[in-house]
């Protein structure tokens, strides 16, 4: 088993998150919904894994390239 | 009423320059507004007074009423300017401003609120003898009720928020199997964005062309249209190029089709700014989108080819002066204007991109427009939308206005923060953009299948 990051594509902030932390995410699956100049940016799982951490809250800022969960395949 | 003695502009960057210019040009004492963001932004510098509304994030201050409304009070002005965007189109924020005893500088109230409401709009529009697609009124409902309204309209159809507007919030659905998720999606969007999350349905028009007609009316029963744009060339629903008039249109049949628009309008007593959104189909018929009862970003182009400042006009409009004493009689269309939204985006993506402007020199041709919100060693933040900067060009012809375009793009120099400059030239180089066949799916056409010029 792997750990796999999933990242922040954009700078802004953290809208809504919509997995739940250690259940099981098929590819393509949305973790969290990034918000930035009225736009919004899913974050999904890649691949299917347990969703091990989220490393934001809601509301919280983020920057393009930030850790904002860490999946195990 | 009398000449407003001090409007507030209850906006910010670019639109906040170019409502408080016109204001300093008809002499009129002004008020700017700004969130912390914006503290250091160079449109305060064109108003007599400006006040602080707030931290950065929009609801805390630019979509705050009770902040404005405190401005108002605070600094004894008589009119409000909302630019565009925000609560422009905020029915409640209107009457909540002309309550305070100022004038809202906008249609009255309840044009707001009918116009506000999408499928109200439809049916409004429709009752008075315009055209309009096939569609839907608000979603309710189960599951199987939904399939089968969608079913009636036919597919492809769009989902589309009822309270929405700006192109925000729409998602297609090509077949029954997307429909279900496509709504629920379109919901969450428009609760978002709209604080509202009735959908409705439309059919999906294939390569459409956006055709829109402004309108400006008076308080004494006076309306007159101001030709039409061509805001066809979008990303995301939202537009990037816009131009006027609209390229390859059989004039007699757009000016037939405005002349009856303004008609309509004009018996039913629209009072202030307005523009009438049309998409033109595949086989050149027109039918009816929605009205925005605001000023519009694109207004620029209109101002370059009739030659009126229709932000003046705005004002003068709300301050009870009749259109015949500041319009001259006729307003012909004078050659080709073309606008260019560069956005704070990639231009491969258009992902949004904030950051610091380390460098932003906007192209110095006094023969080119520039409507600027920032000024070099500014953040962008992620709290507003991209928009950085408009660039207009008016030239005798289409082809010249392009050029001119292209060479204003190519001038502009921007670093720190990621742009669509790339992107607009290659769409203004696009053989389909030269020959003058726009549509909105035209972006995506162009960015799959590039073609160097």
């Amino acid at each position: 088993m792997s750990k796999i990051e999933a990242k922040a594509e954009v700078t802004g902030s953290v809208w809504k998150i919509l997995a739940v932390v250690g259940s099981r995410l098929e590819a393509g699956d949305t973790i969290m919904i990034l918000e930035s100049m009225k736009m919004e940016i899913p974050v999904m799982a890649e691949d299917g894994g347990t969703l091990l951490a989220l490393s934001v809250a809601e509301g919280e800022a983020v920057r393009e390239g930030q850790v904002v969960a860490v999946l195990e395949d | 009423m009398a000449m407003f003695k001090k409007v507030v502009v209850a906006n910010r960057g670019a639109v906040a320059a170019r409502v408080l210019r016109s204001l300093r040009a008809l002499g009129l004492p002004s008020v700017a507004v700004y969130s912390e963001a914006d503290a250091n932004a160079p449109y305060l510098a064109l108003a007599q007074e400006a006040l602080c509304i707030g931290p950065a994030p929009a609801r805390e201050s630019y979509l705050n009423a009770d902040k404005l409304l405190e401005v108002v009070r605070r600094t004894g002005a008589d009119g409000l300017h909302p630019g565009y965007g925000f609560l422009s189109e905020n029915a409640v924020f209107a009457a909540q401003v002309e309550a305070t005893g100022a004038r809202f500088i906008g249609p009255s109230p309840h044009w707001i609120e009918a116009m506000g409401h999408k499928t109200r709009a439809r049916e409004l529009a429709a009752r008075h003898g315009m055209p309009v697609g096939l569609g839907s009124s608000v979603l309710a409902g189960d599951a199987d009720a939904m399939l089968r309204t969608a079913q009636a309209i036919g597919y492809p159809v769009l989902v589309k928020p009822a309270s929405g507007g700006g192109g925000i919030g729409m998602l297609p659905a090509r077949s029954p199997q997307e429909l279900l998720g496509a709504i629920e999606r379109a919901a969450s969007m428009a609760q978002r964005g709209f604080a509202n999350a009735e959908v409705y349905l439309e059919r999906l028009v294939d390569r459409p062309r956006h055709v829109e007609f402004q309108i400006l009316g008076d308080r004494h029963g006076g309306l007159v249209h101001l030709h039409e744009r061509d805001c066809s060339v979008q990303r995301r629903h939202q537009k990037l190029i816009e131009e006027s008039p609209a390229p390859g249109l059989d004039r007699k049949v757009v000016g037939a089709l405005a002349d009856r628009i303004a008609g309509t309008l004009r018996s039913m007593g629209y009072d202030n700014i307005g523009t009438v959104e049309m998409l033109m189909g595949p086989d050149g018929e027109f039918s009816f989108l929605e009205m925005n009862t605001r000023l519009q970003v694109e207004h620029g182009v209109t101002e370059e080819v009739s030659g009126v400042d229709l932000v003046a006009a705005q004002v003068r409009s709300a301050a009870g002066e009749r259109l015949a004493d500041f319009l001259p009689a006729s307003i012909p269309i004078r050659g080709h204007a073309i606008q260019a939204r560069v956005y704070a985006e990639d231009p491969k993506r258009f992902f949004p991109s904030p950051g610091r402007l380390d460098v932003f020199v906007p192209p110095c041709d006094p023969e080119v427009r520039v409507e600027c919100g920032y000024a070099q060693g500014q953040e962008v933040t992620p709290h507003y939308d991209p928009l950085l900067a408009k660039v207009i060009v008016h030239a005798a012809s289409r082809d010249e206005a392009i050029e001119r375009l292209m060479k204003a793009l190519r001038a502009f120099r921007i670093e720190g923060v990621k742009n669509n400059i790339p992107a607009l030239l290659e769409i203004l180089a696009a053989p389909e953009f030269r020959a003058g066949n726009v549509h909105t799916g035209l972006l995506a056409d162009v960015m799959n299948h590039p073609v160097r010029a």
